[in-house]
């Protein structure tokens, strides 16, 4: 049984993509984009997936939301209307699910229909869902608009998305996220695309939404700097699999993992005076296509010795308070 | 005499449209001396890549520069005909873009590109000596020479952009422009190449701009720092003078809205608005309706670009938010 307080518990959660595969042919090749993933999300909770491209944080978002259905493992949604299994849903049940999980995409421009107006946008959801009057609806997609800071409301309400900047439209595709009152919402690298003058309004008001609304956030991002301000915890992920999960701070601070430590010492500083330690690793990250088993990060692994490559990639396990990490040499 | 690789003086560049014209870069003055580099940064649309391609005279057919004087070793290249400027292009001036698969042919092996670039500029060299300096340029760039046969798809990308690096260096030019080249990267791949282009700048002693959006890179890679806002260069100093003590309200914005890994986790800054519409920029100083000081006086007069202290350059009527 799952704690209460826990409102998403991911076991066990694999996708695997087959290459190169024809109608007549079967393929025995996969891509193992998302592999054993195991992760709680406390309610009230903002989760950081972060990684290089390619690493499959998209594709956990993805199953998350079921906009790509998982080959194995389960994903457990508490919620007022009790438990379920997102991985194994159906139907009804699947549109009821719906109401519950919001996903907010990466590319503000290419996530809205063009020839919808903002009203429509904000507002497709509650159609969908078949929630209140118009009326209600109207009031609802108004005073959200507020809320997210396109204010005055009516001055948006029927203007199409080309007529709005990026700034504008994440705002829009936030919104439309939370207009149905979701308990979780998938953030897929909701700020990448903007300025840093914009971004920052756009961060305090994801973060704002949170505390009022009682949103819970997943936050993919390769930005470890705007991961340490959305984020309560990081998950740091290799070619599939979490190699290292804790409070933000303590991950940021105090790396365990191998990996962790390359990618924090390469992320560039905002400041000349700053030197940095070196990168102890090498190239870049490769396709997980039938991985061998052992560890997967062992091509890059500066400190992995022989154990590494002939044991099953490590578990990922509580060094100490809270700190998970996957790795047979910490 | 001069020691300055690159002046340009009151470069102005506008975009004609359809709306009227595109105030892409107005009244832009700064200098480069051999072997130094500037970085520039700015928000998308501030005018950072229109100025890279009006050094270089790559412009659109709707782009005309209208005023300025661009000096590259002294010789102004704003009145030149397209065929003068071909000179200076590669040989003198020669620029790295964002998208290395776009600067390179998907037909042609790397070697052959480069070699065509060299052919071009340095027809003086024999055939073996062409040769030797590819394999010279890929050990510049940290590429094996053993690739140099294959096409850019068999690349990686942090290796096809050291590929157009190589051939950015191909006919030893005395300026690069690099535009955002390594924003399409991940972490650790850029870090390495950032390493590499810092160490041939300095072992070939050449002057190099650096175009980016993002703010901690330009700290890694260069010495002076240029910020743009709206098509005008709003300030000019030192990296450590532009980082630690930035006097345009914009820039100090700017450094308080950037979230760092290390250190103690501030508050960041968040300007009000939107950058301008360059069709209809603002009266005055462009940056006024965002700017927490603006008076009166920055509403209707445009600030001059001047030296506020040592080599510190800023257009602001209000420098350091003073009254």
């Amino acid at each position: 049984m799952v704690n209460t307080d826990t409102l998403v518990a991911i076991k066990d959660l694999s996708k695997l993509y087959p290459v190169g595969q024809g109608i007549f042919r079967q393929s025995d090749m996969f891509v193992h984009a998302v592999s054993n993933f195991n992760l709680e999300i406390k309610r009230g909770e903002s989760v950081g997936l972060v990684g290089e491209s390619g690493c499959g944080k998209t594709t956990t978002g993805k199953l998350l939301t079921r906009l790509v259905d998982p080959t194995e493992g389960n994903i457990i949604l508490n919620t007022e209307d009790g438990t379920v299994d997102i991985a194994h849903l159906k139907g009804k049940e699947m549109k009821r699910f719906r109401r519950r999980v919001q996903m907010i995409f990466q590319d503000p421009y290419e996530s809205m229909n063009p020839r919808l107006t903002i009203y429509d946008i904000v507002a497709e959801p509650l159609d969908v869902q078949g929630v209140g009057s118009i009326a209600e609806r109207e009031a609802r997609v108004a005073d959200l608009l507020e809320t997210v800071g396109l204010t005055p409301a009516s001055s948006f309400l029927f203007r199409y998305p080309h007529e709005l900047s990026g700034g504008q439209r994440q705002r829009v595709a936030i919104a439309r996220a939370l207009v149905i009152e979701p308990d979780f919402v998938v953030a897929d690298e909701p700020t990448s695309m903007l300025d840093v003058s914009v971004r920052t309004g756009v961060m305090h008001l994801m973060q704002d939404l949170a505390e009022r609304l009682e949103v819970t956030y997943l936050y993919i991002t390769h930005d470890l700097a705007v991961a340490r301000y959305m984020c309560d915890r990081i998950a740091v992920m290799y070619l599939g699999k979490i190699v290292e999960l804790s409070q933000t701070e303590e991950v940021l601070h105090n790396p365990k993992h191998p990996y962790t430590k390359a990618l924090l010492s390469a992320v560039p500083i905002p400041d000349p005076t700053y030197t940095r330690s070196e990168v102890e690793i090498k190239g870049g990250i490769s396709k997980p296509v039938n991985p061998l088993p052992r560890c997967r990060f062992y091509e890059r692994c500066p400190i992995a010795d022989s154990f590494c490559e002939s044991n099953d990639h490590p578990p990922l396990e509580d060094k100490g308070e809270g700190h998970f990490t996957a790795c047979y040499k910490v | 005499m001069t020691e300055n690789v690159l002046e340009v003086n009151d470069l102005t560049m506008h975009y004609m449209t359809r709306k009227g014209p595109v105030f892409a870069v107005d009244n832009v003055t700064f200098s480069l001396k051999r072997g130094e580099s500037l970085g520039l940064v700015g928000e998308s649309g501030c005018g950072k890549t229109s100025i890279a391609i009006s050094l270089l005279k790559l412009l659109p057919e709707n782009a005309n520069i209208l005023g300025g004087e661009i000096r590259l070793n002294a010789t102004d290249i704003v009145p030149l005909a397209e065929s003068e400027i071909r000179k200076f292009r590669w040989a003198n001036i020669a620029m790295v873009f964002q998208a290395a698969m776009n600067s390179l042919n998907p037909v042609y092996t790397v070697e052959d590109q480069i070699l065509e670039a060299m052919q071009e500029h340095m027809g003086h060299l024999e055939e073996t000596e062409m040769d030797e300096r590819v394999d010279q340029l890929f050990r510049l760039v940290g590429l094996d020479p053993a690739f140099k046969d294959q096409y850019p798809h068999q690349y990686s990308g942090g290796m096809r952009q050291r590929a157009v690096i190589a051939m950015a260096l191909s006919c030893d030019p005395d300026l690069i422009i690099a535009d955002e080249p390594t924003t399409a990267l991940d972490v650790i791949v850029q870090d390495a190449l950032l390493k590499q282009i810092k160490l041939i700048q300095e072992q070939l002693d050449m002057a190099m701009i650096y175009i980016s959006h993002d703010v901690a890179v330009i700290a890694e890679v260069s010495e002076r720092v240029g910020v743009m806002y709206a098509g005008k260069l709003v300030e000019l100093a030192s990296t450590k003078a532009i980082f630690h003590h930035p006097i345009h309200p914009y820039t100090m914005a700017l450094m308080s809205s950037f979230p760092s890994i290390v250190g103690d986790k501030t508050d960041l800054v968040t300007l009000p608005g939107e950058p301008p519409d360059l069709l209809n920029p603002p009266p005055g100083c462009r940056f006024h309706p965002r700017c927490p000081y603006a008076t009166e006086k920055c509403r209707e007069q445009e600030p001059e670009f001047k030296e506020h202290e040592d080599n510190h350059f800023a257009a602001c009527w209000h420098p350091g938010g003073e009254a």
